[in-house]
């Protein structure tokens, strides 16, 4: 297993190499460099020039690739134009956000999809089933955005059940049961609608799989020494098919930072992918190339840890 | 008598194909068949409205005395935006906006996607190999980052831009899918037969193999369709895909990031969310429907 997992892990090293290397040309074609943000009308031609020389701007452009990611290796992605500190601290600060609101959303996504998907495969072409695919289908179909706004607009305008935009009241005091309460509240509806929404790989895969299994030999077996329907589902099949789904936490993941760019700019809630939206219109590209330097890594370490899963929970998959 | 039992098992042994084995699935699911109907409507009353009812220029004029008109008022079905535009009108350009650029993505990416997947899927070997890795690379980064770095990255930005950036990751499905299918069929008889008869490797690619794969290709079409539309709409939501001089239902949603409109002028965002909506379920559903029909075994019919 160790061999696969570290097979695993080496395929990894070019596709970050190449990651690195797409996002650095993207860096070096957008316009500006880290010192436009400084110039103003009595800043000295000569000095932004030096200063250019001193940075490395001037030097060859493998040079500049490998200070470039040696920097980024070790946490320091440059200084951003418009807030004017290191984009560590900003990334920093909205990536808890991101997290917690990731976090509640894959609980809820696999508290949504576990049960629907077991009892949808259950009860085969039952009025429950055709509801729980007809459920799936319309996860799969609705945009993001548009769900979000409409959940906003009714359960955060017109019912008032929810709060409309932010992270926290701003006037409790941090470290009370009310504050904690209140960041919880906050996240609760943009996690439910992400959960809504991310629960459709995860249903049809377990349906199919118990579906499947059901027509099984080691079920004949089961059935045959007398062992009832129920328990042969709950000790036998429940158990084959469910492993598998701790490997789509990697996507999971994934699909979380895609969707925290639409969910984070509808409901106001300052996480990374609200960032890259407000870095984009303010042209802060420092911020932009860090971001998509991190969530490109993020997605690789998803669908690594994904693999990695799959490899432990499934013999199969380690066949070389 | 004898000639009657005949033609019965004549009848059973040749399983329907191609367009009778949808008509039967669409006959058979009445939800996929309205879906259809109400698409193709859809699609073509936009179109003939847009191109041949609406002026454009004057709909995009500003008319502050109008500004916020509700609906129903002064000539206005759906009410008037913060500039005094009709909504209406608004829509309907915003819809055959958003129309015209997802088929394009979708052509563009199915030409390419099922050329190359083809014949990545056909010879196989180092080509094969080289190109899955890349593939398999583009499913893995966050696309839609990157189409908005793009985006605001190009200079003269206009519609025919955004059609490339998003074609240049949305072939890579298509790509991946009619590969794998690719590969297999070309290991049958009838493609082995083919070679021994001297038929160009075009040939048997492009008219032997390619109609095999012609169901679950179209499948994937209508599927990338509604995805198409989606990410072109999400990105104008963002403020990111088309200009604001051409409206795209995602421009008329993303008129609700401002709270006032969306809590007090439903009319106008709310129209232009129901239309992508309805039309992402019924593209969705259709979608699904032939995909049970390009299955054997999932069909209902």
């Amino acid at each position: 297993m160790w061999k696969t997992i570290l097979r695993r892990f080496l395929v990894m090293i070019p596709q970050l190499f190449i990651l690195s290397l797409i996002v650095f040309i993207m860096a070096k074609q957008m316009p500006g460099d880290p010192f436009t943000g400084l110039i103003t009308p009595e800043t000295d031609a000569n000095r932004i020039a030096e200063l250019r020389e001193e940075a490395g701007l001037n030097d060859p452009i493998v040079v500049q690739y490998y200070n470039w990611i040696s920097g980024v290796v070790q946490g320091d992605l440059g200084k951003s134009y418009t807030y004017k500190r290191s984009v560590s601290s900003i990334i920093g600060e909205r990536a808890y956000n991101t997290f917690l609101l990731s976090l509640l959303s894959a609980i809820l996504v696999y508290l949504i999809a576990i049960p629907l998907g077991v009892l949808a495969g259950r009860y085969q072409n039952s009025f429950l089933d055709k509801s729980i695919v007809l459920y799936s289908f319309l996860s799969y179909a609705i945009p993001t955005f548009v769900l979000s706004l409409i959940f906003l607009f009714l359960f955060g305008y017109q019912f008032e059940w929810f709060p409309t935009s932010g992270t926290v009241d701003v006037s409790l005091e941090p470290g009370t049961m009310d504050y904690y309460w209140s960041k919880f509240y906050h996240i609760l509806l943009p996690s439910i609608t992400f959960a809504l929404l991310g629960t459709t790989s995860i249903i049809q895969y377990l349906r199919t799989e118990i579906i499947d299994a059901s027509g099984q030999d080691y079920v004949k077996t089961a059935r045959s020494k007398g062992i009832p329907m129920r328990k042969v589902y709950s000790r036998h099949i429940f158990r084959n098919s469910l492993l598998p789904i701790a490997a789509f936490f990697g996507f999971t993941i994934t699909g979380l930072l895609g969707g925290s760019i639409f969910i984070e700019t509808v409901f106001g809630y300052p996480g990374m992918g609200q960032l890259f939206v407000q870095s984009i219109q303010s042209r802060d590209y420092s911020v932009i190339t860090a971001l998509v330097m991190l969530f490109g890594f993020l997605t690789l370490l998803g669908s690594l840890l994904s693999d990695i899963i799959m490899s432990i929970v499934d013999p199969r998959i380690r066949i070389d | 008598m004898e000639q009657q039992v005949e033609q019965t098992v004549v009848a059973e042994s040749t399983p329907p194909t191609g367009f009778k084995v949808i008509l039967r699935e669409f006959k058979k699911d009445k939800l996929a068949m309205f879906s259809f109907v109400f698409i193709t409507l859809l699609i073509v009353g936009v179109m003939i409205t847009a191109f041949f009812f609406v002026d454009q220029e004057a709909a995009m004029k500003i008319n502050l005395l109008e500004r916020y008109t509700e609906p129903g008022t002064a000539g206005y079905i759906l009410g008037a935006d913060e500039a005094g535009r009709d909504i209406l009108v608004q829509l309907i350009i915003g819809a055959k906006n958003s129309l015209l650029i997802a088929i394009s993505v979708t052509v563009i990416s199915a030409i390419v996607g099922i050329s190359l997947g083809i014949v990545t899927g056909y010879y196989g070997g180092f080509v094969d190999s080289l190109f899955m890795r890349i593939i398999d690379f583009f499913m893995t980064i966050p696309t839609l980052m990157f189409i908005i770095v793009f985006v605001t990255m190009i200079p003269k930005y206009t519609t025919i831009h955004l059609i490339l950036i998003i074609s240049i990751f949305a072939w890579v499905g298509t790509a991946r899918l009619v590969r794998s299918k690719a590969l297999s069929e070309s290991r049958r008889d009838y493609v082995n037969a083919s070679k021994t008869m001297g038929t160009s490797d075009f040939a048997i690619m492009f008219k032997g193999i390619l109609p095999n794969l012609s169901s679950i290709i179209i499948v994937d079409l209508t599927l990338s369709f509604a995805g198409n539309v989606g990410i072109e709409t999400g990105l104008s939501f963002l403020g990111f895909g088309l200009p604001p001089s051409e409206p795209s239902l995602g421009t008329l949603v993303s008129y609700a990031t401002n709270p006032i409109v969306l809590a007090e002028k439903w009319w106008v965002w709310l129209p232009a969310s129901l239309f992508i909506l309805l039309m992402m379920l019924g593209i969705n559903y259709v979608g699904q429907a032939l995909r049970r029909a390009a299955d054997a075994k999932q069909r209902l019919g």
